[in-house]
C-alpha cells in the first residue's frame, strides 16, 4: 500500500494504482492522476461520459457492469472505449472512476 | 540478493526426473532474483500457503489483457519477487521453434525479466515468468518491434487458440490444424487482446478424434478432424500385421510381452461397434456402423488410414468445474469441410453465430457451456440454426418435462376457463 499526494488532495492506493477505499476518496485530482500515468491526453465529455456510467452504476449495483453493458450506456463501442482509455474499461476506466480492482482469472 | 536456505526443496533435487529447483539454482547465479523465488516457495512449502497477494492489474496500452500481475506478500524478505508478473506469449501453430527465436525470446527475457520461464502455458502461451511493472511496455516495445510476437490472451475474451500438430507430422490429420489456428488467431486479434466477453473463451483444434490437444476437454470451441467416407485399407499390410513383419501399435507396447499379435483379440473385439470383421485374411469394415473412433487405425497406422472425404466435427461448451459442474464439449455440427481456400469461411460463420449469441444472452462470468446448460440444447441448437438430429444426444430424455411452442399444439395455449367448465361443472 502507498499514499499518493496529488493537487493538494492525498489517496491511499494498492500496488496497482487501485483507490483502496475507491470512490469514499475519489475526485477531481484523482482524475488528473489517472489521467497522466494511463495515456490519456485531455479529459472530454466522451471521457467523463464513461467515468460517470462506471461511478453510477457501481452505486446502484454494487459491481462494475459488464463490458457490453458499459458500451450499450455510452454508445461506445469497444474500439472508441480503447482510443479514450489506452489500458481499456478494467485498468485505465475503472481505476480513474475509483471503482474497486478488476478480480478473477484475469 | 542473497541465497536463502532451502532444505526442503534440496530434496527434490533428488531422483531421475529433470529438477525445476537444480535449474532454478543455475539461473540464479546469473539472476540473483532467482533466489529469492527459491526462497518464498521454501517459505510456502513450511507454511503450507502461498505467499502471493490477491490478484493484480497490470498490462500494456491498447490491450486489455496479456499479462497477469503478481505480488509478494513477503517484499521485505524477497524483494527479488516483490512483482512478479506473467507475461503470456503468444506461440506458434504446434511449438515448432527454430533455435534463432528461442534465443532471441531468451535474450528478450534476460533483459528485462527473471529468466524463468513456463515452456507452455496449458492454454499454450508461451510464459515468461516474473518482471516489473516498469519493464512491461519496453519488453513489448522489443517483443513487438525486433521479435515481430505478439502477447496472448488473459480476461474475458478469447484466449490463446492452440492445435496438435496436425499435417506437419500426423498421418492421422484431417485437417490442417495449424493453418486452422493461425488463421483464427490472426483474424480474431482484437477479440484477444480486448476483453469484450461475458468470459473468457477458447479455441482448440485437432486433427483427429484422439485429440492430441484435448479440444474435447479444454475448450469453448473444439474443432476435431473426421471422415465420412470409408477407412482406407491396404490389405498387404493387414496380413503384415498378422504375420508380425510390424509391431502394433507403432511398437507402442514393446515394453511387455504381450503375446503374438491377435487381429481378432486386438482389433476386432474391441472395435466399440462390433462393425469389423475378417473374412479369409482380408479384413472388412461396414464403414456405415463405424463411430471413427480411431482405435483399428491406431493399432494397425500402416494398414489402415482415415478416409479421403475429411471434415471436422464441431463441438461446444467444455469447461472445468466452476461454477456449475465440469463439462466436455456437446457435438453441435456432426461434420463441417475446412476449407482453407474461403479462408476458412465455414468455421468463423459457426463461431459468430455463438458469440452473437452468447454475448447478448451470456451472464456476467457464464462460460459458453452453462448458458448452453440454463437455456438447453435445443434453444442453443436454434440459435446455431443446425437441424437436431439424434446424434445431438446420447440417449433421449427420460423425464417427461416436455416444453412446447405455442404454434406446435393445436389451438395454442390461450384457453377460456368458462369453455372448459361447459363440460367439467364444478
Ligand atoms: C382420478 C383422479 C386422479 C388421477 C387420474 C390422478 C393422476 C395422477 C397422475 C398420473 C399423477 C402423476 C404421477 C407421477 O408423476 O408419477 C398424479 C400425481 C399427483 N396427484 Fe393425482 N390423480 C388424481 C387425483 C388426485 C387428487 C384428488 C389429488 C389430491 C387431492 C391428487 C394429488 C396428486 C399429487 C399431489 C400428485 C403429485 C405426486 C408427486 O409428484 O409425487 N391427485 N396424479
Ligand atoms: C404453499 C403451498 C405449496 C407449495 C410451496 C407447493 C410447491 C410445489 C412444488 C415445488 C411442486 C413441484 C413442481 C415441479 O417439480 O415441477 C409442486 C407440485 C405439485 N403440487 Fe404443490 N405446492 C403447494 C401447495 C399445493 C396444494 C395445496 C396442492 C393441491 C391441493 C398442490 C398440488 C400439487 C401437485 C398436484 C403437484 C404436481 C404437479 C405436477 O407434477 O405437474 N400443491 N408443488
Ligand atoms: S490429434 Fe490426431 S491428427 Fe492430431 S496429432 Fe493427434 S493423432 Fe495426429
Ligand atoms: S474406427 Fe473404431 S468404430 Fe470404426 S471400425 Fe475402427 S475400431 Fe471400429
Amino acid at each position: 500500500m502507498a499514499t499518493i499526494e496529488h493537487g493538494g488532495s492525498s489517496f491511499d492506493v494498492d500496488e496497482d494504482g487501485f483507490l483502496t477505499k475507491g470512490m469514499e476518496e475519489w475526485n477531481e485530482h484523482w482524475v488528473t492522476y489517472v489521467k497522466d500515468i494511463e495515456g490519456i491526453g485531455d479529459m472530454t465529455d466522451e471521457h467523463w461520459k464513461v467515468v460517470n456510467a462506471l461511478q453510477d452504476y457501481y452505486k446502484k449495483n454494487g459491481i462494475a457492469p459488464m463490458v457490453r453493458i458499459l458500451s450499450k450506456t455510452t454508445g461506445f463501442p469497444l474500439k472508441r472505449i480503447y482510443e479514450l482509455f489506452p489500458s481499456g474499461p478494467g485498468k485505465g476506466a475503472c481505476k480513474m472512476a475509483g471503482l474497486p480492482k478488476p478480480t478473477g482469472c484475469v | 540478493m542473497p541465497k536463502h536456505e532451502t532444505p526442503l526443496l534440496d530434496e527434490l533435487e533428488k531422483g531421475p526426473w529433470p529438477s525445476f529447483v537444480t535449474d532454478l539454482k543455475r539461473q540464479a547465479e546469473t539472476k540473483p532474483e532467482c533466489w529469492d523465488i527459491l526462497g518464498q516457495l521454501e517459505l510456502s512449502f513450511k507454511d503450507r500457503i502461498t505467499h502471493w497477494k490477491h490478484g493484480g492489474i497490470v498490462g500494456v496500452f491498447g490491450y486489455g489483457g496479456g499479462i497477469v500481475g503478481r505480488y509478494s506478500d513477503s517484499p521485505k524478505e524477497f524483494p527479488g519477487v516483490a512483482h512478479f508478473h506473467t507475461v503470456r506469449l503468444n506461440q506458434p501453430s504446434s511449438k515448432f521453434y527454430g533455435t534463432k527465436k528461442l534465443r532471441e525470446i531468451c535474450d528478450l527475457w534476460e533483459k528485462y525479466g527473471s529468466g524463468m520461464t513456463n515452456m507452455h502455458g496449458s492454454t499454450g502461451d508461451l510464459v515468461l515468468l516474473g518482471t516489473t511493472t516498469p519493464n512491461l511496455e519496453p519488453l513489448f516495445y522489443d517483443l513487438t518491434h525486433d521479435l515481430n510476437m505478439d502477447l496472448g490472451g488473459s480476461g474475458s475474451n478469447l484466449r490463446t487458440p492452440a492445435c496438435c500438430l496436425g499435417k506437419a507430422r500426423c498421418e492421422w490429420s484431417c485437417i490442417d490444424t495449424q493453418a486452422l489456428c493461425h488463421h483464427l488467431t490472426m483474424h480474431y486479434q482484437d477479440e484477444i487482446h480486448r476483453p469484450a466477453f461475458p468470459y473468457k473463451f477458447k479455441f482448440k483444434m485437432s486433427g483427429c478424434p484422439n485429440d492430441c490437444v484435448a479440444a474435447i476437454a479444454r475448450s469453448d470451441f473444439a474443432v476435431i478432424g473426421t471422415w465420412r467416407d470409408d477407412i482406407r485399407m491396404d490389405q498387404d499390410a493387414v496380413k503384415g500385421y498378422i504375420n508380425g513383419d510390424f509391431p502394433a501399435n507403432g511398437g507402442s507396447h514393446a515394453g511387455r510381452d504381450w503375446g503374438k499379435f491377435n487381429i481378432k483379440k486386438e482389433v476386432l473385439d474391441l472395435c466399440p461397434t462390433n462393425c469389423m470383421w475378417m473374412e479369409g485374411d482380408e479384413l472388412k469394415i461396414d464403414n456405415s456402423e463405424c463411430t471413427r473412433c480411431m482405435h483399428c487405425i491406431n493399432v494397425m497406422p500402416r494398414a489402415l488410414r482415415p478416409g479421403a472425404d475429411q471434415g471436422a466435427t464441431i463441438c461446444v461448451g467444455a469447461k472445468a468445474p466452476i461454477l456449475d459442474g465440469a463439462q466436455f464439449a456437446t457435438m453441435t455440427i456432426p461434420f463441417l469441410k475446412i476449407d482453407p481456400e474461403t479462408e476458412f469461411e465455414a468455421v468463423i460463420e459457426v463461431i459468430e453465430k455463438i458469440w452473437d449469441w452468447w454475448m447478448e444472452v451470456g451472464k456476467n462470468r457464464e462460460r459458453v457451456g452453462e448458458t448452453i446448460m440454463r437455456v438447453g440444447l435445443p434453444t442453443f441448437l436454434k440459435v446455431m440454426e443446425v437441424d437436431i438430429i439424434p446424434q445431438h444426444v446420447r440417449e433421449p430424455r427420460s423425464n417427461p418435462y416436455v416444453f412446447w411452442q405455442d404454434e406446435e399444439v393445436p389451438g395454442g395455449f390461450e384457453r377460456d376457463v368458462i369453455e372448459f367448465r361447459k363440460k367439467h361443472a364444478q
